[in-house]
């Protein structure tokens, strides 16, 4: 086997944060080769550079022998390299045939078109009919048709970027099938996905990324999950420090908690259980996509679900609005900073009576109370050090993390009994994601209940006194943080629900 | 009741006379509301269409001629709306009916010394044998020639969108710009072509209704076609040959009091007059209920402003 | 190569400048249009622009024509802001009408200061419900809101005609479709409050209501409510705003002010119903409302522009012969210049420099 593409000392940055530094490693010729990596480590912007939508800063890369230094997608394209993306670009009242003409740079005629989907679905095994509707088809269905559109095109070299994130496991062996058949026949395949079992099962090689740099290579075939999860994560992770941990009597109580999706690409919570007491942090940890949005608008009140699938000090609230779960003193703060926490041409001002006006009164009776809604917005300011030219400022004018200091200060400054974060650092620079981690420990401290959503592993084993993964809409059983060793960390990534870990009395 | 009065040939040909500007105007906003965008400007590009059309045909001796000249009109003036909606970001609401408010006061202003002046007169179809036919003569045969350009049109519209692949790129236009976008297509220009596309048919809807239906110029004289045309297009699922079935649908209720009067029964004609728009409501509220059926036939896109942010 | 580039913060200048750049323009190109017209264009921007707020006389005018414009133009833009397009304003002026001017013809012969209250509420009753058909089949069917109350226009003028044929037909007006002068009857016509500037107890009112609005949309947690859900739908669900109590009190408020404003119509410079009592101010004040940026004050301000344009037009008409049409056209063009020059609130245009 010869190679095929030579990535050599690749390089990007961009504002404020370095992508990609100095990657090197190779593929070869029907090579099925897995990038593994956290969120954030550099992965989608270094296919992106390999498919030609992201200039490189340095290094350089060799395709066939030949430099190669992709303008445009088209370019790359024409070089033999494809590109499956984790979120499709398919028009929904299209068929499939039409979607595939409109993705393609040199599409056949009608007939012609048809007779190749035909075909070449059926032997790869993912069968396709051309004049179905994409919106009729499944998820993964419609994941075949952006295969299809690619294979299509004869690549030498197929980027699938997460590609079984939205599939059943049975799919998920159909696509398997389908991967191994382009390896035999000659094709590459650059395969990107968190999930441990799968790379062990599919890749011959793996490279693995961690803050923008490689950090490891291996063979799949001579590791283990844990292993894997060593080289993944680091193996560098703070082993939890508890300070004083006395929970106090339950305050939240989670039962059976299932949710359809009603969003096509959604997942569906299915059978989520926990429950959460006075003065302790639950961390939920998961690759963003597995329910976590979800499970944030079903506890925000944003999704109504059963009365007592949730229940608060004693009462279900499944059926409850938003506003009557913060009398209550249930508190969120979504993963969208602007458009969903905060109104992005508000002010900061306003947007501190947003939520703010039950629990501070800023409008009994309902007319405003305009100096109380403004000093409220001051205390968050001062609180947690925003750095602002004044409350009147627009929220889309703050930087990412003073707009996230003033989210997750606005909450705590209403005195929660249960506050729920998702991802409360991500993008945020370091200094202000310290302050807030150290905000929500404190009010923790002082009583609160508090449920962490996050990717960043050692964000969650600094902060959380239990520990869980969401993985598919299901909540893995929670555990105790003290002493959870990341061959566990990594086997709840992977799915395991049920987890071994037990603290010593 | 006396039937003998009713003559249902020469209803169904006043029918087709009534539902043709109608047709005309709403075959051209389902081409543009197919690209994604909503043109509530169709009344003011009807009537520009209108009085352009007339002035053409009365300086020019020629209706077809005229007609011509109305598409025109009727582009041009659909170009400030396009110029706004796609390249200014504008509110496509609000600019819609800024145009039918513009149009209708630049076409009162312009038809202002062709009050009362008769236009060429449009020659109706008249082959030796076919048109003399009994019943079948006079519905298939004896039709003035932009009924058959109605329905040509028709077929051109329903031929581009489906089995065109230009056609199948301004679909894609409006069921998801960003990503017609990102495969590269020019989802502004698309746009742009499309409107003034929608501005030419209104243009020439409205001047059939000057130069063939009244015929003559009088101020606001589509008279409200130009909203039932855009009610039209969600009645028909945005399907061209469902335009053809609601636009003489909707002439056949505007016929309908004349016959009801013919008939001897006596329904106030103003009562009969509002069921062509309680009509159209009831058709929006069925369509719009079934929130499935509904999104799967409406562009996606529909109304949405497309910024590249490249 | 010009290019259009996002600012981090909305311009608070352009904000304001973006109605009077309209206006300006408009003057601009309207003097040329009538320039190529062979009509003095000089002449005709002072008679439509400039004179009617010159003259006392013409200012009193100024007033009466304004006052309908503002109130329905401020019931509009309390739904714009929303989000929610009630375009069918002109269907609840009549419908206003027809209830009050019902009220009125039903009580007549008897007096009492309570009867033209009585109208009053009635007709706002009787917009706001008629607004409501539209709110109602949205809510529940997601029917669209523009398309339903547009086409309740027209079943209003029907209805209106059928009214004034039949049931609310004078009994002693010889036979002529019209109801009787309720601006000749005293217990049922607008009285006057200050006629040198030409207000009257429907102007006093649309001041009033203006106030409201004003406080309803800075100072109510209603009207936070209301602007939240047009600016970012997301951050309003998540703040527990329920939409359709929100489609309900735009359409619900904008009905009322709109058959308010029909009944003062009724009731003051029409005297009675007519087929042609409708005259537009539904369509017009929808322009007002944009001139007016959506905001109150705005509109006090557009709307004295847009009644001034009428006035100056009539004036205009006489003097120098302009078509009455041309001010329809004016208009048309100032929410045109308007829409145009409002992404200069968002964005900057940059020049793009070739290469070297």
């Amino acid at each position: 086997m010869s190679t095929l593409l030579e990535i050599k000392g690749l390089s990007k940055s961009y504002p404020g944060v370095k992508a990609n530094d100095d990657i090197s490693f190779a593929i070869q010729e029907g090579e099925i080769h897995a990038l593994l990596g956290e969120n954030g480590a550099g992965k989608s912007t270094l296919v992106k550079m390999i498919y030609g939508l992201v200039k490189p800063d340095g290094g350089q890369m060799v395709l066939n022998g030949a430099a190669y230094a992709p303008a445009k997608p088209f370019v790359a394209r024409s070089s033999g390299v494809s590109m499956v993306f984790q979120h499709f670009s398919l028009f929904e009242a299209l068929t499939v045939a039409e979607n595939i003409t409109l993705g393609m740079d040199d599409a056949p005629n009608r007939k012609a078109l048809s007779e190749k989907i035909r075909s070449v679905s059926e032997s790869y095994g993912l069968p396709l009919d051309p004049d179905r509707l994409i919106g009729d088809m499944s998820v993964g269905e419609r994941q075949r048709v952006e295969i299809i559109r690619c294979l299509l095109q004869n690549p030498r070299l197929l980027i699938m970027d997460e590609p079984t994130s939205v599939l059943t496991p049975q799919e998920v062996e159909v696509l398997f099938g389908t991967l191994r058949k382009l390896s035999a026949d000659g094709v590459a395949i650059l395969y990107i996905s968190h999930k441990l079992d799968e790379i062990l099962a599919l890749c011959d090689h793996a490279t693995i990324l961690r803050m923008g740099k490689v950090v490891d290579t291996c063979t799949p075939k001579e590791e283990t999950a844990t292993s894997l999860a060593e080289m993944m994560i680091g193996g560098e992770l703070e082993i939890h420090v508890q300070t004083e941990f006395n929970p106090g009597t339950e305050v939240l109580k989670v039962q059976g908690l299932s949710l359809p999706s009603t969003d096509a690409f959604g997942t569906s919570l299915k059978d989520v259980n926990f429950s959460l007491r006075k003065g302790e942090i639950l961390g939920i940890g998961g690759v963003a996509g597995n329910g976590q949005d979800e499970i944030l608008a079903a506890l925000s009140g944003e999704e109504r679900v059963a009365t007592d699938m949730i229940v608060l000090d004693g009462t279900g609230i499944g059926q409850a609005e938003p506003n009557a779960r913060r009398k209550l003193g249930l508190l969120s703060a979504p993963e969208e900073r602007l458009g969903h926490a905060a109104a992005p041409m508000m002010s900061l001002s306003q947007n501190a009576f947003l939520t703010g006006r039950i629990r501070k009164e800023l409008a009994p009776g309902g007319v405003i109370k305009t100096r109380r809604t403004n000093r409220f917005a001051r205390e968050i300011i001062e609180g947690f050090d925003v750095r602002t030219p004044g409350i009147h400022v627009a929220a889309k004018a703050l930087s990412g993390g003073n707009l996230q200091k003033f989210v997750i200060g606005r909450e705590v400054l209403q005195a929660p009994e249960v506050l729920v974060v998702n991802q409360p650092t991500w993008g945020v620079d370091a200094a202000a994601a310290a302050s807030i981690r150290q905000a929500l420990r404190q009010l923790a401290a002082s009583g609160a209940a508090v449920i962490v959503i996050s990717q960043d592993l050692d964000e969650l084993m600094e902060m959380s006194d239990t520990f869980s993964v969401l993985s598919e809409g299901r909540l893995s059983k929670p555990q105790p943080a003290e002493g959870l060793t990341i061959e566990e960390i990594g086997l709840m990534m992977g799915g395991d629900l049920e987890g071994t870990h037990h603290v010593e009395a | 009741m006396d039937f003998s009065s009713l003559d249902p040939v020469a209803m169904i040909v006043l029918l087709i006379g009534a539902a043709t500007p109608i047709l005309l105007a709403a075959i051209g906003e389902l081409v543009v509301e197919k690209s994604g965008v909503l043109n509530l400007g169709v009344e003011g590009m009807m009537i520009i269409g209108a009085v352009t059309g007339f002035i053409v045909a009365t300086t020019t001796g020629s209706p077809m001629v005229g007609l011509l000249g109305a598409a025109v009109g009727g582009a041009v003036v659909s170009m400030l709306f396009a110029f706004l909606t796609q390249y200014l970001l504008s509110n496509q609401v609000a600019t819609g009916l800024a145009l039918t408010l513009f149009g209708l006061g630049l076409a009162a202003l312009m038809g202002k010394s062709y009050n009362g002046i008769k236009p060429p007169r449009m020659d109706r179809l008249n082959v030796d044998g076919l048109t003399d036919l009994p019943v079948v003569g006079k519905l298939f045969f004896s039709h003035d020639p932009v009924i058959y350009l109605s329905l040509v049109l028709v077929f051109a519209v329903w031929w581009f969108l489906n089995r065109t692949r230009a056609g199948l790129v301004l679909r894609a236009c409006g069921e998801n710009h960003e990503a017609a976008h990102s495969l590269g297509y020019n989802v502004q220009l698309i746009r742009f072509g499309a409107i003034m596309f929608g501005g030419a048919c209104a243009g020439m809807g409205g001047a059939y209704v000057s130069l063939v239906r009244v015929p003559q110029w009088t101020e606001g004289m589509t008279a409200g076609v130009g909203w039932i045309a855009l009610a039209i297009v969600v009645f028909a699922s945005w399907k061209p040959w469902r335009v053809v079935i609601g636009a003489y649908m909707f002439g056949g209720i505007t016929i309908l009091q004349l016959s009801l009067q013919a008939l001897g029964i006596s329904i106030s004609g103003a009562y009969l007059s509002m069921t062509p728009y309680i009509v159209t409501i009831v058709v929006l509220v069925i369509m719009s209920a079934d929130r499935k059926k509904a999104s799967l036939n409406a562009p996606a896109c529909l109304g949405k402003s497309f910024h590249a942010s490249h | 190569m010009l290019r259009l580039e996002q600012r981090p913060q909305p311009s608070k200048t352009m904000l304001y400048m973006t109605p009077v750049m309209a206006v300006f323009a408009t003057m601009v190109v309207g003097g040329i249009l009538f320039a190529s017209m062979g009509i003095d264009p000089f002449r005709a921007i002072y008679l439509l622009f400039i004179d009617p707020f010159t003259d006392s006389y013409n200012l009193s005018q100024l007033f009466v024509k304004a006052s309908p414009l503002i109130l329905i133009a401020m019931g509009l833009s309390i739904g714009f802001r929303a989000g929610v397009w009630n375009i069918g304003a002109e269907g609840q002026f009549i419908m206003g009408a027809i209830s009050g001017g019902a009220v009125g013809l039903a009580l007549w012969g008897s007096t009492g200061w309570w009867i033209l209250p009585l109208m009053a509420i009635s007709a706002a009753l009787g917009g706001a419900l008629w607004a409501m058909i539209p709110a109602v089949l949205k809510i529940k069917f997601n029917a669209n809101e523009i398309l339903v109350s547009l086409m309740l226009v027209y079943v209003a003028e029907n209805f209106l005609a059928q009214m004034v044929q039949g049931v609310l037909r004078a009994p002693d007006g010889m036979g002529f479709p019209e109801s009787r002068n309720l601006g000749r009857n005293d217990a049922t016509s607008l009285p006057d409050v200050f006629t040198p500037l030409g207000i009257d107890a429907g102007g006093v009112v649309m001041l009033i209501l203006l106030a409201m609005a004003f406080f309803l949309l800075q100072k109510h947690a209603m009207g936070f409510q209301i602007k939240l859900t047009g600016e970012s739908p997301r951050a309003a669900r998540f703040a527990g705003v329920k939409p359709g109590i929100i489609i309900a009190v735009c359409l619900g408020i904008s009905g009322a002010a709109a058959g308010l404003a029909g009944l003062f119509e009724l009731t003051g410079a029409a005297g009675k119903l007519t087929i042609d009592f409708p005259v537009g101010y539904g369509f017009t004040a929808i322009i007002v409302a944009f001139l007016g940026r959506l905001n109150p004050v705005g509109i006090l301000l557009a709307g004295a522009v847009l009644a001034g344009t009428y006035i100056g037009g009539e004036n205009a008409q006489f003097v120098l012969k302009l078509p009455a049409a041309a001010v329809t056209v004016f208009q048309g063009m100032m929410l045109f210049f308007l829409l145009g020059f409002e992404i200069l609130i968002n964005y900057r245009v940059k020049r793009l420099r070739r290469a070297v």
